[in-house]
């Protein structure tokens, strides 16, 4: 493990697409760095032929039959759309005009 | 009759014998509020309106005798709990002003049984914090002394219940989010077994870790709201589905025989000695009542703590993916094309807790760092694991300080993330594992702030985790609850 630097900051930032200020890319990278060395304990177990863990129950997949239910009405749906035009979400053009 | 003393369990013969309607209780509870919220801050939305209309219906309910154990006793919500068409912020600009389409199950539950809700309550943003103090609403005050924090990120649920503002609450509990501020605020708090209560319209935090569950001033009232929630729900995959016992049913069984675990790794350099102490005097009067003591090992708990930060946030900079912008919530000004959209909204939306977990998260799961954060972290979650499954070979129960110390002051560790986690230190292992595990008063401390006592039972022991609070509470007697002036 190893500390992190401010263009790994930025480069996580992009990832998780989260706009940073230059002062908050300061901030993050210290506290970050602090964390992480706090996560250094975690090197010293011994996990040779452990199988990691990611859910403390047995999941299976839960199948139903394929029948038509209720489902949400569009307006309900629709009802938190910061943009909305006719029952559809709009958002800014993705693809540019030719 | 003093409504607000009354515990719920007489509220409900009162009720059945038809001497106090639920309309009466509702109204003490609304004037209760409307006195002390000013100082205290709970809640973030209140719903005193529909509260009084559910109340009438609840009477109608008693009347034509189609009442369950909880019909006509008010409760309050954690503000992560969908409630149809009321407002439902996680304590984030993020979701100021979002309005759900939809109950989540548990509030279906508590509809269905006649429960009026009294309002939405302040937390953590989305649940990341030990303190309240990363409210966008601002603190909540813990009502047994205004000067210190109410813990987290439930805040809002413990302090209504112990500043009798409310009887009974629901929050949630992803890392000790329900047994710390009940430890706090001298009450009871469980976090069921994962998979007990449906987390369908809980807004996630970290999936594999989040549960809901109840706030109480005692173990018998903490129960009984269990058994209303804890129902199989095709909504959530992750339901069990096995028989729910009626857990009030399991309360009296005898603690003789009982074998209580003490892992001597709870009880470290950092911990408070008046918190040891009580927590001493609570297995003292398991021992006095039959109980057998054993001293046992959980030899990963020491690594709980690093491992919870790694899977919590992890978790969370997915779960978090979904706000940005399109469908619901915050959106920034700032639209000059989709991705300068995204990269605003959850810049303004977001407070700086919860940007630094999805940072860690999203640091932690990217290509070249997965294996040695997430993948390890995952491990050493399954040899924490390994050592429940070994102690309960053993022993029945295992019996813990909830946390290090009593209640901090605000301010006091809001700087340092790394202090801030550590008032989590003892409560992670439970969910990291998926048991359940519950925190309960234990006494008070010189300077007059609660200490909790934590119970951890294996998977789907509630009913013994409960038998063992309900002996111990009936042993020490109640520390009552605060004097708040108003």
């Amino acid at each position: 493990m190893s500390s992190i630097t401010k263009e790994t900051v930025c480069y996580v930032a992009d990832l998780a697409r989260l706009y940073l200020t230059d002062e908050e890319i300061e901030q993050m990278t210290e506290s970050l760095n602090k964390i992480l060395e706090f996560e250094e304990q975690l090197n010293s177990v011994n996990t040779d032929n452990v199988e990691p863990m990611a859910h403390a129950v047995p999941l299976n997949n839960v199948m139903r039959e394929d029948v038509v239910e209720e489902s949400m009405p569009i307006r309900e749906a629709m009802l938190n759309a910061p943009d909305e035009v006719e029952g559809f979400f709009r958002v800014p053009r993705i693809i540019e005009k030719d | 009759m003093d409504i607000l003393k009354k515990s719920v369990l007489e509220l409900r013969e009162l009720l059945d014998k038809g001497e106090i309607s639920s309309r009466e209780i509702v109204q003490a509870y609304i004037d209760r509020i409307e006195k002390t919220e000013p100082k205290l801050n709970s809640f973030v939305t209140l719903t005193f309106e529909e509260a009084l209309k559910d109340a009438d219906r609840a009477d109608e309910m008693i009347r034509n005798k189609t009442h369950t154990t909880l019909t006509g006793i008010p409760i309050a919500l954690k503000d992560n709990i969908s409630t149809y068409h009321v407002k439902t912020t996680c304590s984030s600009k993020m979701l100021e002003n979002y309005r759900p389409p939809f109950d989540a199950t548990v509030v279906k539950l508590i509809k269905q049984a006649g429960m009026p809700i009294l309002g939405k309550t302040n937390m953590d943003e989305f649940a990341m914090g030990s303190s309240t103090e990363t409210s966008y609403f601002g603190p909540t005050k813990n009502p047994w002394n205004l000067e210190y924090v109410p813990g987290g990120s439930s805040g809002g649920s413990a302090a209504s219940v112990a500043a009798k503002q409310a009887p009974l609450a629901l929050g949630t509990d992803t890392g000790g989010s329900i047994r710390q501020p009940a430890a706090f605020t001298g009450i009871v708090g469980i976090k069921p077994t994962y998979g007990l209560v449906s987390r369908y319209g809980v807004v996630p935090f970290a999936s594999s870790l989040d549960q809901v569950g109840p706030f109480a001033r005692t173990v018998a009232e903490s129960a009984a709201l269990l058994s209303l929630i804890a129902q199989y729900d095709k909504y959530d995959s992750t339901s069990l589905n096995n028989p729910r016992p009626d857990y009030l049913r399991s309360l009296e069984k005898d603690v003789k025989g009982l074998r209580v675990g003490v892992p001597k790794e709870f009880f470290i350099d950092g911990l408070d000695a008046e918190v040891e102490q009580a927590v001493r005097k609570a297995v003292k009067a398991l021992e006095d009542q039959g109980a057998e003591i054993v001293d046992i090992e959980l030899p990963h708990s020491d690594k709980a703590l690093a491992t919870y930060y790694i899977v919590a946030t992890a978790e969370c900079s997915s779960n978090l993916a979904r706000f940005d912008g399109v469908r619901f919530g915050h959106r920034s000004e700032n639209t000059k094309d989709s991705v300068t959209m995204f990269k605003h909204t959850r810049a303004e939306g977001f407070g700086p807790e919860v940007k630094r977990r999805i940072m860690l998260g999203t640091y932690a799961l990217s290509a070249g760092y997965y294996d040695a954060y997430y993948l390890k972290a995952l491990k050493v979650r399954r040899l924490i694991k390994e050592d429940f499954d070994k102690a309960f070979t053993k022993v029945d129960v295992i019996i813990t300080p909830t946390t290090p110390s009593t209640a901090f002051k605000f301010g006091e560790k809001v700087q340092d993330p790394i202090a801030m986690y550590l008032s989590d230190v003892f409560t992670t292992t439970a969910n990291l594992a998926g048991i359940p595990a519950l925190s309960m008063p234990a006494g008070l401390s010189s300077n007059n702030l609660p200490i909790g006592v934590q119970i951890i039972a294996p998977s789907l022991a509630e009913e013994v985790m409960l038998s063992t609070a309900y002996s111990i509470e009936k042993a020490l007697g109640s520390i009552g609850l605060p004097e708040l002036e108003v």
